[in-house]
């Protein structure tokens, strides 16, 4: 790349270069973004349409519209797409590809051939997962339990498989991003001037790069176990199912805060920008997030309470776990703290991070309900789990997307979203989330368990009141895709800064060039000095 | 530079200069090893857990194992991680020609390793040792309630360990291809080092495996 | 910063001595029978030969100390999955629990 040549400011990332064949190769972590953007964006379609075949199958108790082989399938596909496809790589790999070095005043994360490797990865993974849908798919749930997963006769191996592959973007992305905060920091950027999300996608990417590897492990073990019958997670054998679950939830519970971390950083840029005020208590959030990521490691058990596991061992992760509940509820403080007295701007993307706010502390309080022991065993494998997980993972993580996807909507495409058809979007996601899932914690609580495809008849009020707000967000998602689509060819031209944000995207322009930058920034201050 | 070659390293656009690129390419394989690490660390606590629950079996398998090809493998394996670090030394000494040297010996004795582990393998598979389910060998000493468990870890510890071999024989491959290009000198040798870097730790972890399936009994 | 440092050939040739001479020891001693012991002996050694690979091998003596840092926090992370499902297993047998 020659330094000599002016810069024409017509030029930016997007039109930099033309053809399929020129995004298929591109090392631009702009443009990569992009490539995820799509990706995501058509896994959640999948995985949401399985969403909606699942609650319409439970509109009624008895068959409604598929029959329960079918129906377990529906359920193990969502789990499978919705996790290892959509929102583990969805704020990382997508926004946080886009972003990261941007905000970090970087021209490129550290290694580009190996951030767009992570992208084939994720989609070889996924053809690979596809597999199992030629051998009559796969019913075990996303957590292919042993012995179970084992001796199911059908295509499990391949999702696993699959998985195992998609498990290699998401270290790759892991791996690329804290080489970038260590060595890529513009001239000034000391760690304590880092914008937060930056902190929340370092955090997420710790866990990636010391989780995932377990997980590799595990299903390769797993599919060794179906191929080789190698016996290690085997009763029959002289395996120890249980030990599945350790060696499972050993990456399974980080992810799960590799699904929120990011959000989490999402929501302390949105409410500091919109509230038009310094952030309350920066470090405080920071370092929250680097506790929770550390936390994550200790507690998985609290998935085995009722598996077998040692009552030692229950007494200790109850006790543990309810420890994640200091670091988040520091963080949900202090974001309340910041729009306290701030020049609050009801734009769309804070609605979606109030939303996030409402709806992440009933997910979070409820999660520690489930903590403890006693509480889980009544709980445990009923609707209040599946209410508790998709009120942090979707009301959490979903929101945090949406949110963060209209606010760096102009930065990536030049152009604005409409913010009231935004606006419009954000009321049916919100409302029909809580129609939805609000009764689960009542369905949970009154007993009735998760992944069963029939109910008993006393349970069909309330399922039919959460089927129907299913579609409702389902809706508000067409909605918001025909939103983005529609201010992607003819959206209102954005300015550069069009939120008077203080972090360093909004310095360079909209879209921004190839480089990112035009005249490399220098740091002189922290990352929210509004007032 | 002194050499005939006019092949010069430019680090990629948005590094400072090629001494930023070296750094950050390290501290990346770093974490790359680290993943390396946790991945395996994951046979090795399955092993260790089930060394607690059946002692036996692993004291009735390793006696199936031939100490002595474990530890011609061991040799093999250290000497290789030797020549390494020689072709390293060699290139910040701008002596191409043992770059060259070096390099060929560690793919040699890459391919000894694998050849070792070929002839064990065909000799398990004959007598049917073999992992869970397929486990067909008769003998007395097979008397041992789960003793195919024991071969599931043998076979899951060196698979997983052999697949690394072969990568590490590819990517010397690939550094020998470049280095006859001559591209490695003392301003520039950081693949070599890379490279370096994930040889040795596939002997790290094989000097972990060889007493732990070999000898622990 | 180290990164350029040229360590001499011979320290190289005399870790690889003391590791040759180091798997010898681990083979000879593997002939004794110390009981329960005898794991923690062989794995005495093969630390002691993989930190003479990290050391000099590998550089983390000379490097920049964020790799020991990066390396410390893989194992350590690898030793908190151990002890947890350890945990479990052990007390399970403890408790009578017939899984």
């Amino acid at each position: 790349m020659s330094a000599t040549t002016t810069h024409d400011s017509s030029k930016n990332y997007i039109n930099h270069e033309s053809g399929i064949l020129s995004w298929l190769t591109t090392l631009d972590h702009k443009r990569i973004g992009l490539l995820y953007m799509w990706t995501v964006l058509t896994f959640f379609a999948i995985g949401g349409f399985y969403a909606m075949l699942i609650r319409t199958e439970l509109f009624t108790a008895g068959k409604t519209i598929v029959d329960a082989g079918t129906y377990n399938q529906f359920m193990t596909f969502h789990g499978a797409i919705m996790v290892f496809m959509v929102i583990i790589p969805g704020v990382p790999a997508f926004l946080g590809n886009f972003v990261l070095p941007l905000q970090l005043g970087a021209k490129d994360v550290a290694f580009p051939r190996v951030n767009l490797l992570s992208w084939y990865c994720l989609i070889v993974g996924a053809a690979i997962a596809l597999c199992s849908l030629f051998y009559n798919g796969a019913d075990t749930g996303w957590t292919f339990y042993t012995p179970y997963s084992i001796d199911t006769d059908n295509g499990t191996v391949w999702l696993v498989l699959g998985a195992f592959v998609m498990g290699f973007s998401s270290i790759l992305t892991g791996l690329n991003f804290i080489a970038t905060v260590h060595k890529l920091r513009a001239p000034g950027m000391t760690f304590f001037r880092m914008p937060l999300f930056v902190w929340g996608l370092y955090s997420t990417a710790v866990l990636q790069v010391l989780a995932t590897p377990v997980l590799g492990i595990t299903l390769l073990l797993l599919a060794a176990e179906r191929i080789l019958g190698i016996g290690i997670f085997d009763p029959d054998l002289g395996g120890d199912p249980v030990l599945f679950q350790h060696f499972f939830w050993f990456y399974s519970h980080p992810a799960v805060y590799i699904m929120i971390l990011p959000a989490m950083g999402i929501v302390s840029e949105l409410i500091t920008a919109f509230s038009r005020k310094t952030i309350f208590g920066y470090k405080a959030i920071a370092f929250s997030s680097i506790g929770i990521a550390a936390v994550s490691f200790f507690v998985w058990g609290h998935h085995m309470f009722v598996s077998g596991q040692s009552e030692v061992a229950g007494i200790v992760f109850s006790f543990i776990t309810m420890l994640v509940g200091v670091p988040t509820a520091i963080k949900t403080f202090n974001w309340v703290a910041t729009m306290f007295q701030g020049s609050v701007r009801f734009d769309a993307p804070l609605l979606f991070a109030m939303g996030f706010l409402f709806l992440f502390t009933i997910g979070g309080v409820t999660g520690i309900f489930l903590a403890v022991t006693a509480m889980d065993v009544h709980f445990h494998d009923t609707y209040f789990v599946v209410a508790h997980f998709h009120y942090v993972m979707v009301g959490g993580t979903l929101m945090a997307i949406m949110g963060g996807l209209y606010y760096w909507f102009p930065k990536m495409f030049g152009r604005m979203v409409s913010d009231f058809w935004a606006r419009i979007t954000f009321l049916l996601i919100f409302i029909g989330f809580n129609v939805t899932f609000f009764p689960q914690f009542i369905l949970g609580a009154m007993g009735m368990p998760r992944r069963y495809y029939d109910y008993l008849p006393a349970y069909e009020s309330l399922n039919k009141i959460s089927t129907i707000g299913a579609w409702t967000i389902g809706t508000g998602f067409l909605i918001a895709l025909g939103v983005i689509i529609y201010a992607m060819k003819k959206g209102e031209k954005a300015s550069d800064n069009p939120w008077g944000a203080k972090t360093l995207e909004w310095q360079t322009s909209s879209p921004p060039p190839h480089e990112n930058f035009i005249n490399d920034p220098v740091v002189t201050a922290g990352p929210y000095e509004y007032r | 530079m002194s050499t005939d070659s006019t092949y010069e390293h430019h680090p990629a656009h948005h590094f400072r200069d090629a001494e930023h690129e070296v750094e950050a390419s390290k501290f990346g394989l770093w974490l790359f090893l680290c993943t390396e690490i946790l991945m395996f660390g994951g046979l090795f606590v399955g092993y260790a857990i089930f060394h607690a629950m059946y002692p036996e079996i692993f004291i009735a398998g390793s006696k199936f194992l031939d100490w002595r090809l474990g530890a011609l493998n061991t040799v093999i394996l250290l000497i290789s991680s030797f020549t390494v670090v020689m072709a390293i030394h060699s290139a910040q000494t701008n002596n191409k020609k043992w770059v060259l040297i070096n390099l060929y010996i560690t793919l040699a004795c890459a391919a000894g390793f694998m050849i070792v582990k070929y002839i064990e393998y065909s000799h398990k598979i004959h007598d049917g040792l073999l992992p869970g389910k397929f486990f067909s060998y008769t003998g007395a000493e097979a008397a041992v309630q789960n003793l195919p468990l024991y071969f599931s870890f043998y076979f899951m510890m060196t698979g997983l360990h052999g697949s690394h071999v072969l990568a590490g024989m590819v990517l010397i491959s690939w550094l020998i291809y470049r280095a006859h290009k001559g591209h490695f000198g003392p301003k520039y040798y950081t693949p070599v080092e890379c490279v370096g870097l994930f040889w040795h730790l596939v002997d790290l972890i094989w000097i972990y495996l060889f007493p732990l399936l070999y000898l622990v009994g | 910063m180290g990164a350029h440092h040229i360590i001499p050939a011979k320290t190289f040739l005399n870790v690889l001595i003391a590791l040759l001479f180091l798997t010898f020891v681990t083979v000879w001693v593997a002939q004794f029978d110390f009981g329960v012991m005898n794991a923690f002996i062989a794995m005495a050694v093969a630390s002691i030969k993989g930190a003479l690979v990290l050391m000099y091998f590998m550089h983390l003596k000379y490097d920049d100390k964020s790799y020991l840092v990066i390396f410390f926090t893989g194992i350590f992370f690898l030793f908190v999955f151990f002890f947890f499902s350890q945990l479990d297993i052990v007390t399970r047998i403890f408790e009578g629990n017939t899984l």
